[in-house]
């Protein structure tokens, strides 16, 4: 399976292309997660953090391009590898950094860490470091608005090796049974830890599966902000509408190994240098320049702001205390006598 | 028990879903075949319950038990007060992440951002011929996993008032339900009444030793009192209906009262949730004990078929009573 290139103005495909507004605000979620990932990679690195790191790079345009065709009050359920999901749907960076670096400021007080994030505020729900369990739970979070009369969609975000997971097709089946508010968003990073996609499924194309629990399925490049955003507009109104689930089968490519520091030797070093080639960030930004969507002035104000936060994310991060042990067995119940 | 007093432990937990939904709106069933179009569950547990309370809360499911606690976890998150049936006790293994990995452990890793306050219904029980893979006990899984409390009751007064309180509960709890006990004929709770979680019940005073049990066992413990009686043996029987956490108080009173203990259950004794209680009354009363705690749970085998191997895999008052009398013969 190669690496598509992208035609960004979506020439002949006959997809309307969003407001410019649309797209930049695209653009800065995107900056946003490209920023994130370098800055956790150089934090990584001088050894003032240590957690598990699953980098989303290569994988931004997705979870943006969904972001925007989302409302603050939708929900997502995402996975380990989901930082960029997190951040698409607002996730404020001081609140993650602290967590990620263990700290009682963090969101979670520090008992969550990088693969439980949860922000209930901008409708982050579950983080799950399970693969595959992101999609039962996100049906139940639909369920809830189905039966609330309200129109709320849930987002649940996985990759491709979770589609071979049970859990994947009870919480299909389920949602096409019920046509449950949701929409899912498999990120096919071509990769199932360190198994190729071709080693590890059966199907040609994940959206295929979608027909056998009688809802629409998709594949799209997840790497173009215009299709990617299209198909996430439209399944995002199926579900808001009543009409039930769409799967989406997002094409990307994952930059890194399964987890920060692990040898990605089983990864074609071809396939690869293919996929790094057609970076989709640097992509986008090039064509929001050419199209005149944007200017450089405005784009690099963009990162400047962005950047500036990430250095007050991690500076609040660094400076905030670790939890008292008294944390330890707090929260395990609401009633903290309960042992 | 006379009148309309008499109900059977089906019908307290029948009642106890019926009163909870009429309550709070929020309040929901879903499980295989609970809808009344499917039987209103295997057993009954929830007949009835569609048809007054309509199909969209009490929702007949496909088989799949990840979906259905799936669902459940996420309805939960945003308000809803689910009761999601795993038919049989054994399906929980099919659903064990959903429960360990998600239900017990969303509060603490989102740093009580969130809650689960899920009940998960699930029945079991040797006695019917049902074998390896529809008898077994495992509550001690459950128990070992922080953040999901575990519930047991044997009466129907208590199957009522526990489901009530796990339904109010803000935590997920596992609720589980003695199939060859569901019809014993029993007095039926005060409507609307709860049994605090976490509390043990002394179901009959002694001075001799000490029975703990739970489900279909403490009932087992009253009948072996009974005998016990008959030779000049004075036991005491708590009923602990809680499994986790448990009544530690009122355990070591009790013990520190008769020095002897006996801790029953159906499932394994090895690695059994009798281990965790003997092994607290040993530390925690040393000195006052006037014997080595014992533990009476099945022997190391799956539940056989065949109805003598059935027997004697039971635990039951045929096994308490001999080793009561070994305990009473310690000075």
């Amino acid at each position: 399976m190669s690496v598509a290139i992208v035609d960004e103005t979506s020439a002949g495909t006959g997809i309307a292309r969003p407001s410019d507004d649309i797209l930049i605000d695209i653009y800065r979620k995107v900056a946003l997660i490209r920023l994130n990932d370098d800055r956790s990679v150089a934090v990584l690195k001088s050894g003032r953090l240590s957690m598990p790191y699953y980098s989303p790079r290569g994988q931004e345009v997705i979870p943006s391009a969904v972001s925007a065709a989302l409302r603050e009050d939708d929900y997502i359920c995402t996975i380990y590898r989901g930082i960029h999901d997190m951040l698409a749907k607002g996730m404020p960076l001081r609140d993650l950094w602290a967590e990620i670096a263990g700290r009682i400021t963090g969101i979670c007080k520090g008992k969550g860490g990088p693969m439980h994030l949860t922000y209930p505020d901008k409708g982050i729900m579950v983080t799950t470091g399970i693969v595959g369990s992101s999609m039962p739970i996100a049906n139940g979070l639909a369920w809830a608005s189905q039966m609330d009369g309200n129109d709320k969609v849930t987002v649940a975000y996985f990759g491709d090796g979770a589609s071979n997971i049970g859990a994947f097709h009870e919480a299909m089946n389920l949602a096409g049974l019920w046509k449950l508010p949701v929409v899912f968003v498999c990120q096919n990073n071509q990769f199932s830890e360190h198994t190729t996609y071709a080693k590890s499924t059966a199907a040609e194309r994940i959206a295929d599966r979608a027909a056998g629990y009688n809802m629409p399925g998709e594949r799209v490049d997840g790497n173009s902000p215009i299709e990617m955003y299209d198909a996430a507009s439209r399944a995002v109104e199926r579900a808001r509408s009543g009409q039930g689930p769409t799967l989406i089968e997002a094409m990307t490519f994952r930059f890194s190994g399964h987890v920060y520091g692990d040898d990605d030797a089983y990864m074609d070093p071809a396939v690869k240098a293919e996929a790094v080639a057609a970076d989709p960030v640097p992509r986008f930004r090039s064509w929001l320049l050419s199209e005149g969507i944007a200017t450089e002035t405005e784009l690099a104000a963009i990162e400047e702001a962005i950047k500036v936060d990430l250095d007050e994310a991690v500076r609040f991060a660094e400076t905030s205390a670790f939890p008292e042990i008294e944390e330890l067995q707090r929260d395990v119940f609401a009633d903290e006598d309960v042992k | 028990m006379s009148g309309e007093n008499v109900v059977n432990i089906l019908q307290s937990v029948n009642q106890a879903l019926a009163d909870a939904m009429a309550d709070d709106a929020k309040v929901v069933v879903l499980g295989e075949d609970v809808g009344d179009p499917e039987g209103g569950g295997v057993v009954g547990a929830t007949q009835g319950l569609s048809t007054r309370f309509g199909e969209t809360r009490c929702r007949s499911t496909p088989i799949a038990e990840q979906a259905i606690v799936g669902a459940a976890i996420g309805a939960s998150l945003v308000g809803y007060r689910p009761v999601a049936e795993i038919m049989l006790m054994n399906f929980t293994a099919v659903a064990m992440d959903m429960m360990v990995n998600h239900a017990a452990k969303l509060r603490y890793m989102s740093g009580g951002q969130t809650s689960v306050p899920i009940v998960i219904r699930t029945m079991t029980g040797a006695g019917f011929s049902n074998g390896g893979q529809h008898s077994d006990y495992v509550e001690g899984w459950f128990a070992h996993t922080a953040g999901i409390k575990v519930v047991a009751p044997s009466t129907a007064a208590d199957a009522y008032g526990l489901m009530r309180s796990c339904i109010d509960d803000p935590d997920p709890c596992l609720f589980i339900e003695n199939i060859p006990t569901y019809w014993l004929p029993d007095t039926a709770a005060v409507p609307g009444s709860r049994v605090p979680l976490g509390q043990a019940k002394v179901t009959r005073e002694g001075t001799d030793l000490t029975i703990i049990a739970y489900s279909r066992v403490a009932r087992e413990a009253l009948a072996a009192a009974d005998e016990l009686a008959k030779a000049g043996i004075s036991a005491e029987v708590v009923d602990l209906r809680t499994i986790s956490p448990w009544d530690k108080k009122t355990v070591l009173a009790s013990v520190s009262k008769t020095g002897r203990a006996i801790v029953a259950h159906e499932a394994l004794r090895h690695f059994g949730p009798g281990g965790e209680i003997a092994s607290t009354i040993s530390e925690e009363l040393f000195s006052k004990l006037k014997a080595p705690v014992t533990r009476l749970g099945a022997p190391t085998a799956p539940v056989p078929f065949s109805k003598p191997l059935e027997e004697a895999f039971m635990v039951g008052s045929k096994d308490i009573v001999p080793a009561a009398k070994v305990l009473a013969a310690y000075k």
